[in-house]
């Protein structure tokens, strides 16, 4: 039963993670969108691609405090439904919003600092997505650790185009960067000092799970 | 208060409340049969079942300045997008927040350089003026617009009763200022009270209207209830809201948010598609309910009346 509910978990957390598409498409099915309905959609994208980013970056501090080494499972997931959100949010932009007026895009993304910013992030997480799979993983060895680091260029370049798009109130912003600051911070404290996941780490031997594709992204996280 | 509306508008003309008060269930049909076709196709069914009705009245006033064959922005949507710190910075909040808000009794101070300076009751200023019907495009500096039967009054009217000095030469407004009833002001996102100005010659413009309705009722308090100002060819955050102070002074007045960002809106603020927004271009915008933007027009297509206002000015300097 135990086991079933293990193999589950994965597919579960699948679908919830698609389930803010599936409401924004029923929205802009059934006019629930507001009044401006592609600015609507740029923001819920938007926020929902720096929530993922900011999921993902958790979740080692997460396993380290809880000891419970299965979340480094589901971090790729996370990472990627990231990077689908934000394309989603590139999308909305170029298609519905400016509708290929590649003039104004490009205008855009080299004279507005904010979008110059927004875009280099998310550039920056192609590479990512291109090497998350299990075969890039193991080809580049502790490169792939170095060239993920890249993810927090990202989060930052998310949290600053976040912030300088906003007209006045960044309330929003703020909270997410306080909540990235956090788990950097977290990130720095000596993991044998404190953590309980770190101090299995060092003893336990790799579960199945873990070592198909979390292995190399434990260290990782570790030197982040 | 004293309505006066035009004679040549038949009232059949007027969409009844129960009509655009059903727009929802109306749109929601509209979205389900639009899902039936390719999403991008949806995505504008969708839109454009949200544009209302087309206003072809082409002289809702007795000057016939101010009409526009435009369709106008549903009610729904006037009422329930709105930007009114006071009551929070999100579009949807002052519908929320202003709910319980109450806009009477309510009294408006006229100082400064005036003849007849006081403290006068709202409903005396509305007895010596004539409220009319007027739509008018409203251009938010955030490229987004609408297009609104407001009801209201000349400016002028109000000015030429107070009677302000030679001395005057610009118009200050300002909104109440009461944190326990207007939620938004107990947070320091812009210098509270809300401030504008107008130039004289602005001022009594006969487009420049004082608002207490829009679509044929009282003014919702989310629009700014129970009275604000509208300056059609500016953008509309020089439209301030629930004004309770109208000052007469000698020089130019601050505005609230050119205090906030002075690199990024001006005293004039004249809507110009030629001049950015340092951080989005100005030159189009997205009319509500319309999938497309659609460009931007010089003084927000009042350029025949009011340009020239502003003959010898370098509008890229004083934007």
């Amino acid at each position: 039963m135990k086991l079933v509910l293990a193999r589950l978990a994965k597919p579960a957390l699948f679908v919830l993670c698609l389930a803010p598409l599936g409401v924004m498409v029923f929205d802009a099915l059934t006019g629930r969108l507001a009044a401006e309905p592609i600015k609507d959609l740029t923001h819920r994208t938007g926020t929902w691609g720096i929530t993922f980013i900011t999921a993902t970056l958790a979740l080692t501090p997460l396993r380290r405090v809880t000891g419970w080494n299965r979340l480094q499972s589901v971090r790729r997931m996370l990472g990627l439904f990231a990077f689908t959100y934000l394309t989603l949010h590139f999308l909305v932009y170029l298609v519905l919003d400016q509708f290929f007026d590649w003039h104004t895009i490009a205008k855009d993304i080299t004279r507005r600092p904010y979008i110059t910013v927004g875009f280099t992030g998310l550039m920056l997480m192609v590479p990512l997505a291109v090497t998350s799979t299990r075969g890039w993983v193991r080809r580049l060895g502790k490169r792939w650790v170095l060239l993920h680091a890249l993810i927090y260029v990202t989060a930052l370049a998310g949290i600053v185009h976040f912030t300088w798009s906003q007209k006045k109130d960044i309330t929003r912003p703020t909270r997410y960067a306080a909540v990235l600051v956090v788990l950097m911070g977290a990130r720095l404290v000596p993991r044998r000092a404190l953590w309980r996941g770190g101090a299995r780490e060092a003893v336990a031997p790799a579960q199945p799970v873990q070592a198909r594709a979390a292995t190399p992204l434990v260290r990782g996280a570790g030197t982040g | 208060m004293l309505i006066g509306r035009a004679a040549d508008i038949p009232s059949s003309e007027i969409t009844p409340e129960r009509l655009y008060l059903g727009r929802r269930a109306f749109l929601a049909a509209a979205g389900m049969a639009a899902a039936a076709f390719a999403l991008p196709g949806a995505a504008r069914g969708l839109v454009t079942a949200a544009s209302g009705r087309q206003a072809s009245r082409s002289a809702r006033d007795p000057a016939g300045h101010a009409a526009t064959d435009d369709k106008l922005t549903p009610y729904e949507q006037v009422t329930t997008y709105n930007n009114y710190y006071e009551f929070g910075t999100g579009k949807d909040e002052p519908a929320l927040h202003a709910r319980a808000f109450r806009p009477r009794p309510w009294t408006v101070e006229v100082g400064g350089e005036v003849a007849h300076p006081a403290r006068y009751d709202l409903d005396d200023i509305l007895a010596h003026v004539t409220v009319q019907e007027r739509v008018y495009r409203l251009r938010c500096v955030e490229a987004w617009s609408m297009v609104i039967p407001w009801m209201g009054f000349p400016l002028r009217q109000l000015i030429d009763r107070v009677q302000p000095t030679s001395q005057a030469r610009f118009v200050e407004f300002t909104t109440l200022y009461a944190p326990d009833r207007m939620p938004g002001e107990r947070s320091g996102v812009l210098a509270w009270p809300y401030v504008e100005g107008l130039r004289m010659d602005e001022a009594t413009h006969p487009l420049t209207l004082l608002v207490t309705g829009l679509y044929g009722r009282a003014l919702p308090n989310q629009n700014g209830a129970p009275l604000r100002l509208v300056v059609p060819w500016k953008y509309g955050f020089k439209g301030i809201k629930a004004i309770v102070r109208i000052r007469f002074v000698r020089t130019q007045p601050q505005n609230t948010w050119a205090i906030s960002a002075p690199d990024e809106y001006g005293f004039y603020a004249n809507v110009n598609p030629a001049v950015d927004h340092p951080r989005w271009s100005q030159a189009r915008e997205r009319r509500i309910g319309e999938f497309f933007r659609r460009p931007t027009l010089p003084f927000n297509g009042y350029a025949d009346q009011v340009a020239q206002l502003y003959a010898r000015m370098d509008l890229r300097r004083d934007f």
